[in-house]
């Protein structure tokens, strides 16, 4: 049973995935990226993590793909003519092309991972408090840092779509 | 007496289950519609539906009373949805506006999974009884998994006004995303400090609502406080949260009648209109149960009182009160009642209450109800520490 779900989620996401990059239409784009979402969020209830599948839905699916539909919607975007390559962005292209291409090499050569048995990882399923105690000792500074970088990345997109006309403005 | 029922397979009970729930759930937010009908009357001083009945019954003595309730509308008004011509508006986009109802069922039909509607006193094999949950899926992320499910709702809004392709509709759909991921923030704030207090520290930290029930039925003065006395200011947010979560006025901006003629259904009509509006319904239902089981401690029958004092002390005269089937009714009778006297507060505010201008909506959510929760969370947070701390047993 749980094998065919496996089965069924996997291509449910990744045809989804490539849905959304291959589709001509933002807003099909953005449902593919919901139901891929979904997916995702169905292969971590089949491995047990329950509030991470339950957290994936509520932020994710129920919230930042709702805010790309909706900015989507707002600004009518129809795709449009592409701008004519640049000399920087050939260059920018292929050494992006080529990182990508070195990782995916790397991957598939040496990206052996002995998965660590079953037995030594611990069952954290739905367990909240397993879940705070990690984001509160071993997790305390990364998690502080991302918050930190949000916090940043938020005033930035105000200073930059605010038109700030004087002084006045500012204060 | 029900032995063969657990000899089933559990896949075929489970669906068995899930379907028994849906139709209950399904006629009683048709139900809602006629209430609300009723009701509005009754506030505007008039009768009413109060004419419709079939001729065929007309002869009955006494039917009358049936009739000016207005239950034959009610009939009347679901065979009208379902026979009605179902026209699709020629510019649309076919797949979206077809699929948007659709969505719309989902996750109103499925939010109510995670919600526990009664309890039972369940005989272990040891002889002591324990009470359980009647639930379809009961898990301990309980309260986070309906807000992930239920907040897939926008999308049904959203699809429906874009898929429409006409103004009035991409308006209200623009309106119904916007309002609603608002006001998810300050209704989830809300709810924290309650689950703050349930978590005592040591434990193993649970979201699950039939736990909210249990904390509010112990003994004791703070035991069997319900959390309405305890945080009053987390109700008030919570409930004018749902009020925008459910579009329900004074909050529907994505439908405002006055000026977007119809919102996001404005394209709609027939089967898929009626779609939308027992998906409206259906959420309304679903979000009063929660706020029983948050705040007016679910199925116990008053304050200080829960429903296991009240079978144990019945059962001295009637054993028979104790016996799973009774007590499971008794504690989804006295559910439903809360849960009813909430939808008609819903009804009792929308007619009472003019709808807001678009910009009061975002100014209440974003600067009023998302700090007063902030502050609320904050305060008790702190309350919540110092009385774990010099007064723990309180």
């Amino acid at each position: 049973m749980s094998d065919t779900l496996f089965h069924f989620f996997s291509v449910l996401t990744v045809a989804c995935a490539l849905g959304l990059v291959l589709n001509k239409n933002a807003v099909a784009s953005a449902l593919c990226l919901l139901v891929c979402l979904t997916g995702i969020a169905g292969l971590f209830v089949l491995l047990d993590a329950f509030l991470l599948a339950v957290l994936t839905v509520f932020v994710y699916a129920g919230a930042v793909v709702a805010l790309f539909l909706f900015i989507i919607m707002l600004l009518d975007m129809q795709g449009g003519d592409r701008k004519p390559f640049t000399k920087a962005s050939i260059i920018a292209g292929a050494a992006a092309v080529g990182l990508l291409c070195t990782g995916l090499y790397s991957f598939i050569v040496r990206g052996h991972i002995d998965s660590p048995a079953l037995a030594d990882t611990p069952a954290v399923g739905s367990s909240l408090r397993a879940y705070a105690e990690l984001l509160f000792t071993t997790y305390l500074l990364p998690v502080q840092i991302v918050g930190f970088l949000l916090l940043i990345a938020m005033l930035g997109v105000i200073v930059i779509s605010k038109k700030f006309e004087g002084l006045e403005d500012i204060k | 007496m029900f032995d063969f029922y657990f000899d089933l397979p559990l896949w075929f009970r489970l669906v068995l289950q899930g379907t028994i729930v849906i139709l209950v759930l399904f006629p009683l937010a048709a139900a809602c519609s006629m209430a609300e009908r009723k009701i509005s009357a009754w506030i505007q001083g008039r009768p009413g539906p109060n004419r419709t009945i079939p001729p065929f019954l007309a002869w009955i003595p006494g039917i009358n009373i049936i009739r000016n309730l207005g239950l034959f509308q009610l009939a009347a008004d679901g065979g009208k949805f379902t026979f009605k011509e179902d026209p699709v508006p020629g510019n649309v986009n076919k797949f979206y506006f077809i699929l948007a109802p659709i969505l719309a069922m989902i996750p109103a039909l499925s939010t109510i999974s995670f919600v526990p509607f009664g309890a039972y006193f369940k005989t272990l094999a040891d002889g002591t009884r324990e009470l359980t949950p009647i639930i379809l899926a009961n898990t301990d992320v309980g309260l986070l998994a309906v807000f992930a499910v239920s907040s897939l709702g926008v999308y049904a809004l959203i699809l429906a006004g874009w898929a429409s392709n006409s103004k009035y509709p991409f308006l209200g759909g623009v309106r119904a995303s916007a309002q609603l991921i608002s006001y998810e923030l300050s209704m989830t704030l809300s709810i924290l400090p309650i689950f703050l207090w349930i978590n005592a520290p040591g434990g193993e930290g649970t979201l699950s609502l039939f736990n909210v029930v249990q904390t509010q039925s112990q003994v004791g003065f703070l035991g069997g406080m319900w959390y309405i006395f305890l945080m009053p200011v987390s109700a008030l947010v919570f409930l004018v949260a749902l009020f925008a979560e459910t579009n329900r006025q004074p909050f529907d901006m994505p439908e405002s009648e006055s000026d977007l003629v119809g919102g996001f259904h404005t394209e709609y009509g027939a089967f898929k209109w009626s779609l939308f509006f027992v998906a409206e319904y259906a959420h309304m239902i679903v979000g009063s149960g929660i706020f029983c089981l948050l705040f007016l401690g679910g199925w116990n029958p008053l304050p200080w009182v829960s429903l296991a004092d009240l079978v144990n002390f019945g059962a001295g005269f009637l054993p028979i009160i104790a016996a799973p089937l009774v007590m499971g009714l008794l504690a989804i009778t006295l559910f439903l009642l809360k849960v009813g006297f909430f939808i008609f507060f819903f009804m009792w505010v929308r007619w009472t209450l003019p709808r807001f201008r678009y910009d009061q909506v975002m100014n209440l959510g974003w600067k009023k109800l998302l700090p007063l929760s902030i502050a609320n969370l904050i305060f008790y947070a702190v309350a919540i520490a110092v009385k774990d701390l010099y007064f723990p047993n309180l």
